[in-house]
């Protein structure tokens, strides 16, 4: 698509999107950010990955591919 | 690469005005014509309004993109590593390789999970689709595709159903049966047809709905049932590389990255462009939402990966060192959002502390450049594909 427009098109279009974008509503990044970081707080027990998982729940650790000799 | 004008010095009567002089050789819209160099610069002039030209229609941007930097900066007050400094570190992680799965013939390019948290879906260069057990490392279903270079791939949420597509500039849905001797290649249906490559896919919250993003510069929504366009999405100035949806169950927005360095915020209703961001130095590989819906991460060729916020609308952290030289192809999060997985085209993966900015762990193994990255839906493992014909699984 943007390889069939010329260039004053590409500009126009960059330039409309630009007037939208200026008027965007938007808060504080400490706001944000504490936000955030409670969010990962709250999540942070649960993570598999950081906390790990005891190796009879995880059905990754067990043995693979193990032989039983009779 | 992508604006093609080839001059070329012929003499002969103009296409416009009749006149015998030296001609350009120009191509309109993929149609060759032959105007003399006056006709061109009329044609240059014409759609723009009175007084406005190339340099002023470019000023008029730069005014804009300074005026938008600084409304912004005018609500960065801290910094996210700055809040996060009271936050524990994170503890040594003990992430190793725990499954191989070999079997591609050739480059794995993409992967992705099934929401049963098990199976798994990857694409190569050979133009094969396998489907794998990620447990058991059994192969489920095989679908090999006429065309070469499968870039993208999907799992449908029932997971029933895989996307996929790349240098043909379709992407198609194979419905998987549980018949093993069925050939699924017969019943593959084509739903998007783009006039590039596919560079990604992803199914919306439903199997109706598939959203494709293509080296054409548009990322569209497609009903599957039908093939028909529901929406496209243009805005990117050149090839769109990735796209992702936002996590939320009433969610409907995705986000966009390309070649032309900038990530979008899309809302996919209207098919308007909500948000842009533009402070990478180099083509945006890859983008991520994060768990929570208000922000995302992208990765790029520059060597950085960047950590958006949505409701601020900038850049709140960046992820790089000096030791990384090689872009980053994919990204992912950690289940809690605490840590970000990048792959990098050094063969490694750099696991990043989010909130503090720091890099907490390498993850070395595979051969070659990885190419995707994907958590499973339960946050229990991490799979990558990369160009050395392997996917590991890490947990």
């Amino acid at each position: 698509m943007a390889r069939d427009m010329s260039d004053k098109e590409i500009l126009k279009m960059e330039l409309d999107q630009l007037k939208k974008e200026v008027s965007t509503p938007r808060t504080p990044v400490s706001a944000n950010c504490t936000e955030t970081i409670t969010f990962v707080e709250g999540l942070l027990p649960n993570d598999p990955l950081i906390k790990g998982v005891s190796d009879d729940k995880n059905p990754y650790k067990g043995d693979k591919g193990g032989c039983v000799v009779t | 690469m992508c604006d093609q004008t080839f001059l070329a010095a012929t003499f002969g009567p103009c296409d416009n005005c009749s006149k015998a002089s030296p001609l350009m050789n120009i191509y309109l819209k993929n149609e060759p014509i032959n105007y003399c160099s006056f006709c061109v610069e009329m044609m240059a002039c014409q759609g723009l309004q009175k007084g406005e030209t190339l340099t002023s229609l470019k000023k008029e941007s730069e005014t804009l993109k300074k005026k938008l930097e600084e409304e912004r900066g005018k609500l960065t007050d801290v910094e996210l590593h700055q809040v996060a400094e009271k936050v524990e570190a994170v503890a040594a992680l003990s992430i190793k390789t725990r499954r191989v799965l070999k079997g591609h013939g050739n480059k794995v390019l993409c992967m992705d999970w099934c929401k049963d948290k098990r199976r798994l879906v990857s694409s190569s260069q050979d133009g094969k689709v396998i489907v794998w057990d990620g447990f058991t490392l059994n192969k489920e279903h095989g679908v090999t595709l006429p065309c070469t270079w499968v870039m993208a791939c999907a799992y449908a949420p029932s997971g029933c159903a895989v996307a996929c597509g790349g240098l043909d500039n379709k992407c198609s849905v194979v419905p998987l049966s549980l018949d093993r001797t069925e050939n699924l290649a017969a019943k593959k249906k084509s739903v998007a047809m783009h006039t590039n490559y596919v560079s990604g896919c992803s199914f919306t919250n439903s199997d109706m709905q598939l959203l494709t993003s293509s080296g054409d510069g548009t990322c569209a929504l497609w009903d599957v049932e039908s093939g028909q366009l529901l929406q496209s999405f243009h805005g990117h100035t050149a090839d769109v590389l990735s796209l992702d949806l936002a996590p939320s169950e009433t969610g409907n927005t995705f986000v966009s990255g390309g070649c032309d360095m900038k990530a979008n915020v899309w809302d996919m209703r209207s098919g308007q462009n909500i948000q842009s961001f533009e402070s990478h130095e180099s083509d945006i590989n890859c983008v991520k939402y994060y768990p929570s819906g208000d922000a995302f991460a992208s990765a790029s060729d520059d060597a950085t990966c960047r950590f958006y916020d949505l409701r601020a609308d900038r850049e709140v952290a960046v992820y790089q060192k000096d030791s990384i030289i090689f872009g980053a192809s994919s990204v992912d999060f950690s289940l809690s959002g605490r840590l970000l997985f990048a792959g990098y085209n050094d063969y490694t993966i750099n696991v990043w502390d989010v909130l503090k900015g720091n890099r907490v762990s390498v993850l070395f193994g595979h051969e070659n450049r990885i190419s995707r990255l994907r958590v499973s839906p339960d946050g229990t493992a991490l799979c990558s594909a990369s160009w050395d014909n392997t996917l590991r699984i890490w947990a």
